[in-house]
């Protein structure tokens, strides 16, 4: 009886989770490897298609006309595709006799083209071009030509993107600014949260509901004058109006109306008589907070470092608003947005640069997840 | 060790609101050194409200509150030194059992070594000194029992206080465990004060029980006396198990010092303090194990068994009373073999009785 009314919520739950995890996990695979494919490849097919050989159009030249023999009365020209650069097309697939439709024909096959020559293309990359009249020209003829490339997988993408796109600094400078950002209001909001909810004050209530009534105000309404507010310290005190002290306390700001509100009723929902009973044993507000709330908040802390962290990680408009675009201080969302805008739709600078931008928000969801275990409290009240 | 004195305590909540609630009402009690005082009411009558503010954990509104002679109003708990059970025990859950009864004595800044010595022994009275690196969570009820008794043991207050601490465990464990706070004040002779809303924890626990009733003290006296001489109608039924039954009689007569009342058809003179008795009606008190089912008594009633209850020693038989809300209930040996259905007499011994008037008190007996 009870194993089966307890089967299909089980089954139900370990399908849904399974589901999440393929959701998430087949997107990040395949952003993983098409950042380390040949870039070429990673434009001409999917990354599902990676294992396999990817058919690349291409054309290269015959070998001078003057290298032509006569045959049976007949004009030939033949050789092996090779590159400008000396590479050897072994893997033939297809060839044509114009650049509209390089797959017209099989390897292997003749074709006859518009001036009435005819070329047979070999799928080993030899080639014999037959004409009957002598072939004339200073150049080679062009032959269009599909073949086949082995999978290729380097790490040239990541070498490129932070060696010329400079991500390696932007990654740093992200750093510099997501740090402090998520710390400094983790702590004056564990700090607020424990006066909000366990300490008595005069206007508790009304001070409470400003930070709600915050929740609710949008970012940007408050982006024009907090840039005047800081350029007008900055004048004074005589410093940059853009820089990282100014980002931190935007991002801190902007903030702490959720990290109050969250951890508050968490601390709220924690057993009263703990906290009474650290009075009893003669613990002041300081040590109380410290020594019982804070470990016991360990779940609320995490899961809002972990908001924050990616929040402030992947945030654009804050940082290109408070912080200088120059090498020293440009984030990595501005820095891929930058290196798309000078170099086109290169698909390997977004796919390395984005792997990048995501390793470091892995790692902390990673770490903090385990503090999410619910139980933390159990066993402390009632039996 | 200390006595704890309260004067005119009163506690009201929301005293500057529109809608103050007063809680406790003038509350006066003296708590002599080494007393085991229980507070023992229904629930809501502000038992706990009180003991809270004897610990600090509740302002007092007004009035005081000595601890070994001095005021501590304005104390906190740790300065009042007292320790404190409470009902869901609220040990620290990340804490180990250790840490939790060192917990106390780590903040007062006591040396390591000392801090060590104290709660490993007290951990050995407890019989806790295998379980010191357990999580609370891995204990059972009785065993965070002991730690939360042992959290307040080890700092060595002067006053203990435990706010309904075994309404948490099994019927067994409580008796169990009832026995060992029992033994434990008699090794530790510290002042205890103990809230329950059961009786019987009172009646076995204490020296001294107080009973309260919305917010005010309604008697105080030695379980036995409460028992014997209750001073009004609310200690006598919420005092003895089952409750205390309570007929309606009418007086018929008030001479010096002898008051003649009537029930059934029956009459009896009962000597009583009639200085400030004037009243045609009365309640006369009589507990369910004082009634009689053979015959004798002096006064009778009669009428049918609703229901019967086999305990084995005893029996417990429910009549219905005309004019009666709830029925009599006797408690009679337990080879009686009374059936539902059956018209049973039973008999009321005059030196058993209770009177009350109509305000409740208790008609005293002449002495």
């Amino acid at each position: 009886m009870s194993t089966q009314s307890s089967f299909l919520p089980r089954f139900f739950n370990g399908t849904a989770l399974t589901a999440l995890v393929i959701l998430w996990l087949v997107p990040t695979l395949g952003l993983f490897v098409s950042s380390i494919r040949d870039k070429d490849q990673l434009a001409a097919s999917g990354w599902w298609t990676s294992f396999n050989e990817s058919k690349q159009v291409t054309f290269a030249r015959t070998d001078l006309p003057e290298t032509q023999q006569q045959i049976d009365g007949q004009f030939v020209l033949s050789g092996q595709l090779t590159a400008d650069d000396g590479t050897v097309f072994t893997n033939v697939l297809a060839f044509g006799s114009s650049s509209r439709d390089p797959e017209e024909v099989p390897a292997g096959e003749t074709a006859t083209l518009k001036n009435g020559a005819q070329l047979t293309v070999n799928s080993d990359g030899s080639y014999t071009y037959v004409q009957d009249k002598e072939i004339t020209g200073s150049r080679g003829k062009r032959i269009f030509f599909a073949y086949g490339q082995p999978p290729r997988f380097t790490l040239e993408n990541y070498d490129n993107v932070l060696d010329k796109g400079k991500i390696g600094q932007a990654f740093l400078n992200t750093l510099a600014v997501t740090i402090p950002a998520t710390v400094i209001p983790v702590l004056i909001a564990a700090f607020a949260a424990y006066a909000f909810s366990w300490m008595q004050f005069a206007g508790r209530e009304w001070l409470f509901a400003v930070v709600i009534g915050l929740l609710v105000v949008p970012l940007q309404t408050s982006l024009v004058p907090l840039l005047r507010l800081y350029s007008d310290l900055g004048q004074m005190f005589g410093f940059e109006s853009k820089g990282y002290p100014g980002v931190w306390m935007a991002h801190t700001g902007f903030g702490l109306p959720l990290a109050i509100y969250l951890m508050r009723n968490y601390m709220k929902s924690l057993p009263g008589d703990l906290i009474e009973s650290a009075r009893v044993d003669g613990a002041s507000h300081f040590q109380v907070f410290t020594r019982i709330i804070l470990p016991l908040s360990l779940p609320a802390l995490a899961s809002f470092t972990i908001f924050q962290f990616l929040w402030v990680w992947n945030d654009l408009l804050v940082a290109l608003v408070f912080l200088g675009q120059g090498e020293d201080q440009i984030v990595l969302t501005a820095q891929l947005r930058a290196l798309l805008g000078t170099r086109g739709s290169n698909w390997e600078v977004l796919t390395s640069g984005a792997f990048i931008s995501i390793i470091l928000p892995l790692l902390v969801f990673f770490a903090l997840q385990r503090f999410f275990v619910r139980g933390l409290v159990a066993g402390s009240v009632k039996g | 060790m200390a006595s704890v004195n309260l004067s005119n305590l009163n506690k009201i909540y929301g005293e500057k609101s529109k809608t103050p609630v007063h809680i406790l009402h003038d509350v006066n009690l003296d708590i002599t050194d080494g007393e085991f005082v229980v507070f023992v009411g229904p629930s809501g009558c502000g038992k706990s409200t009180l003991l809270r503010c004897i610990a600090g954990l509740e302002e007092i509104s007004s009035g005081d509150l000595n601890i070994a002679g001095e005021r501590v109003n304005d104390h906190t708990p740790k300065e009042r030194g007292i320790g404190m059970v409470f009902q869901s025990y609220a040990l620290y859950p990340h804490m180990s059992v250790y840490h939790n009864m060192a917990f106390g004595l780590e903040l007062s800044g006591m040396p390591k070594d000392e801090i060590r010595s104290r709660v490993t022994e007290v951990a050995k009275t407890l019989q806790l000194d295998h379980l010191l690196d357990r999580k609370p969570k891995a204990l059972s009820g009785g065993q965070r029992q002991r730690v939360a008794i042992g959290r307040a043991i080890v700092r060595e207050p002067k006053v203990f206080l435990f706010d309904e601490p075994l309404s948490n465990l099994d019927a067994a464990l409580r008796v169990q465990m009832r026995i060992e706070i029992a033994r434990l004040h008699g090794t530790l002779k510290n002042t205890m004060i103990y809230v329950t809303h059961d009786q019987i924890e009172a009646m076995t626990l204490a020296d001294k029980i107080v009973v309260l009733s919305a917010g005010r003290i309604e008697q105080v006296g030695a379980p036995l006396e409460l028992y014997h001489r209750p001073a009004n109608r609310f200690v006598a039924g919420f005092i003895g198990s089952p409750k205390m039954n309570f007929l309606e009689v009418s007086v018929d007569a008030v001479e010096k010092n002898q008051i003649t009342i009537s029930l059934d058809g029956h009459s009896l003179t009962l000597e009583r303090q009639t200085d400030a008795f004037a009243c045609d009606k009365a309640a006369l008190g009589i507990r369910p194990e004082h009634l009689t089912v053979d015959g004798s008594g002096d006064l009778f009633i009669e009428s049918t068994v609703s229901h019967v209850e086999h305990l084995g020693d005893q029996c417990m038989i429910y009549m219905d009373l005309e004019g009666l809300e709830s029925p009599v209930v006797v408690v009679a040996d337990g080879d009686v073999t009374a059936k539902s259905g059956q018209t049973l007499k039973l008999g009321i011994p005059v030196e058993r009785c209770h009177l009350f008037d109509q305000n409740d008190q208790r008609v005293l007996p002449v002495e």
